[in-house]
C-alpha cells in the first residue's frame, strides 16, 4: 500500500513541476535532470534522483516544445520516476528500469493531459467571451488564474494517480525480476542513450559542420573515458 | 513630435512578472491571446481616463484577443503593444501590427530556445554529470546558466518593445536572433558528442562490462532513429522495449 505521507509531498512537487512546464515560469525546473533530483531529495537520496534524471534527460533531449504541438510532460513524469527509484534505495537490479518506464508512461499521459486542459481553458474562455471583447480586467486575470490553478491540479493528480498505481507494482515487479543486473542496466542504458543520440542528430543536423563536430565530440568523449 | 508616456519601473516589473505566467491560460482557439492582454495591462492602466476607462476597456479587449509566439520572446510583442496603445496608435494599425508580429516571435523562439538554447544546455548539463560533476553542481550548471539566457531573453524583449514600439522589427535583426541558433547548434553537437558517451558510463553502473556491446546498440539505434526523424518518436519506441524487458524479467 502507498504511503500517504510519502505520496502527498510528491504529488505537491508534481503539480508545482508540472505548472512549470507551460504555465509558470518555465524556468525549466521541470527537466527530468532537476524534477527527478528534487523528487529524491525529498525521500533523502538526491544522487538517485540524479541517476534517474539523467536518463530521463536522454529521453527529453527530443521533446521540441512547439506552440500547439502534442509533447510529453516531463515535470511530472520526471517526479515519478524519481521517487519511484528513490523509494528502492536496495540495489534492486530492475529498479531503474521501472522507474524510467513509469517516467515515460507518466509523460505521455501527462502531454493527453495537457491537450485536455488546453481544451477546458478554451471552452471556459469561450463562455467569457463577450466579457473579453469588452475589456474586462476581471475576466482576463481570472482566465489566467483560472488555467494556472487547473494545471497546478493537474500535475498534481497525476503525479498522485500514477505513484498510486505504480508502486505497488513495482515491489511486485522487482520481487519477481529474473534478469542480471548488468543486463538490466544495460538495456536501459542502451534505450536512453540511443534516443539521446538520434535527438542530438536531429537538433543539429542542419548546423554548418555539425556532423564533424558532433563526431569530433564523440571521439573526445570515448579518449575521456578510455583515460580514465 | 508627441512626447512619450513615461511607463514607471513598478509598472514595468510587473510586466515582467506577468510574463512569467503569459501561457498560464493558453488554448486551441486564442492561443497565447488572453496572456498577452494580461501581460499588457499594467501598462493600459496608463491611458487617459485610467483603469476602467473606455481607452483602457478598449485596448484590453484588442490585446486580448487571438495571438501566438514563442512564450520568451512574446515580451517583445507585450513591450511593442503596450507602447503603441501608450503612444495612441490607430486600433486598425495596432490589429495589423499585431498579427504581423506573430509569425517572426514564434519562429525565431523556436528556432532560439526550443531548438538550440535548451538543448545546448541539457547537454552541458549531462556533460557535468559525464564529468562526475555532484547533485548540486549539475543542477547550478543546468539552471544557471539555462535562466540566465531566459531571463535576460525576456528581460531584452520588454525592453526592446516599449522602447521601439511599431519599430522594434530593427530589434529583431540583432545578430543573437539571427546567428545565435545556427552557433548553438553547432556548440550542442560538440557538447553532446562529448556528454553522451561520458553520462553514459555514469549510468551504466553495473552494466560496465558490457560497455563497448551497449556503445554499438547505441551507435546503432541512434542512426536508426535519426533515419526515422519526424515519423518515430524514439521516447514512445521505448515504452514499448522497456516493457517487453520488464515482462521479459518477470516471467524468465
Amino acid at each position: 500500500m502507498t504511503d500517504f505521507v510519502q505520496l502527498l509531498p510528491l504529488a505537491v512537487l508534481g503539480a508545482v513541476l508540472g505548472l512549470d512546464v507551460v504555465s509558470f515560469p518555465q524556468a525549466m525546473i521541470s527537466r527530468p535532470l532537476v524534477a527527478a533530483t528534487a523528487a529524491a531529495t525529498l525521500l533523502g537520496d538526491p544522487a538517485r534522483g540524479l541517476l534517474v534524471g539523467a536518463t530521463l534527460e536522454m529521453f527529453a533531449l527530443e521533446t521540441l516544445p512547439f506552440g500547439a504541438s502534442r509533447y510529453p510532460e516531463w515535470g511530472s513524469a520526471a517526479v515519478v520516476g524519481g521517487g519511484l527509484f528513490a523509494m528502492h534505495g536496495d540495489g534492486s537490479p530492475g529498479a531503474l528500469t521501472i522507474a524510467v518506464l513509469a517516467g515515460l508512461v507518466c509523460a505521455w499521459i501527462g502531454g493527453w493531459s495537457m491537450v485536455q486542459l488546453r481544451k477546458l481553458n478554451a471552452r471556459f474562455a469561450r463562455a467569457r467571451h463577450d466579457a473579453v471583447a469588452s475589456g474586462s480586467k476581471r475576466v482576463v486575470e481570472g482566465l489566467q488564474v483560472f488555467g494556472l490553478t487547473a494545471d497546478l491540479v493537474r500535475g498534481g493528480a497525476l503525479t498522485a494517480i500514477i505513484l498510486a498505481l505504480f508502486t505497488p507494482m513495482q515491489t511486485w515487479v522487482l520481487g519477481a525480476w529474473g534478469s542480471d543486473p548488468r543486463v538490466s542496466r544495460a538495456v536501459v542504458v542502451g534505450v536512453a542513450a540511443s534516443v539521446a543520440g538520434g535527438a542530438v542528430w536531429k537538433v543539429v543536423h542542419a548546423a554548418p559542420a555539425a556532423r564533424w563536430l558532433l563526431l569530433g565530440g564523440i571521439g573526445v568523449g570515448l579518449a575521456l573515458l578510455a583515460a580514465q | 513630435m508627441k512626447d512619450q508616456v513615461e511607463i514607471p519601473v513598478r509598472t514595468r516589473l510587473a510586466m515582467f512578472v506577468r510574463l512569467l505566467a503569459i501561457q498560464g491560460a493558453w488554448n486551441y482557439e486564442t492561443l497565447l491571446g488572453n496572456g498577452i492582454g494580461f501581460c499588457v495591462e499594467p501598462a493600459l492602466r496608463l491611458l487617459p481616463g485610467g483603469q476602467e476607462g473606455p481607452a483602457y476597456r478598449a485596448a484590453l479587449a484588442r490585446q486580448s484577443q487571438y495571438f501566438n509566439a514563442h512564450p520568451y520572446m512574446a515580451s517583445v510583442a507585450v513591450g511593442a503593444l503596450a507602447r503603441a496603445e501608450l503612444d495612441g496608435e490607430a486600433p486598425a494599425r495596432i490589429d495589423r501590427f499585431r498579427t504581423a508580429l506573430c509569425g517572426p516571435l514564434g519562429s525565431v523562439g523556436d528556432q532560439l530556445v526550443w531548438a538550440a538554447w535548451l538543448p545546448a544546455c541539457s547537454l552541458a548539463a549531462l556533460a557535468a554529470f559525464g564529468f562526475g560533476v555532484g547533485t548540486g553542481g549539475v543542477i547550478f550548471v543546468f539552471l544557471g546558466i539555462y535562466n540566465a539566457g531566459h531571463i535576460a531573453l525576456r528581460a531584452w524583449g520588454l525592453s526592446a518593445g516599449l522602447d521601439h514600439g511599431m519599430r522594434v522589427a530593427s530589434a529583431l535583426g540583432g545578430p543573437v536572433l539571427r546567428r545565435g541558433p545556427r552557433h548553438l547548434a553547432q556548440a550542442a553537437a560538440l557538447i553532446g558528442g562529448i556528454a553522451l558517451p561520458l553520462a553514459l558510463d555514469q549510468v551504466i553502473g553495473p552494466g560496465r562490462a558490457l560497455f563497448g556491446i551497449v556503445l554499438g546498440a547505441v551507435a546503432l539505434g541512434g542512426f536508426v532513429l535519426a533515419r526515422l526523424h519526424g515519423r518515430a518518436e524514439g521516447w514512445k519506441i521505448a515504452i514499448g522495449l522497456l516493457a517487453l524487458f520488464v515482462l521479459y524479467s518477470v516471467v524468465r
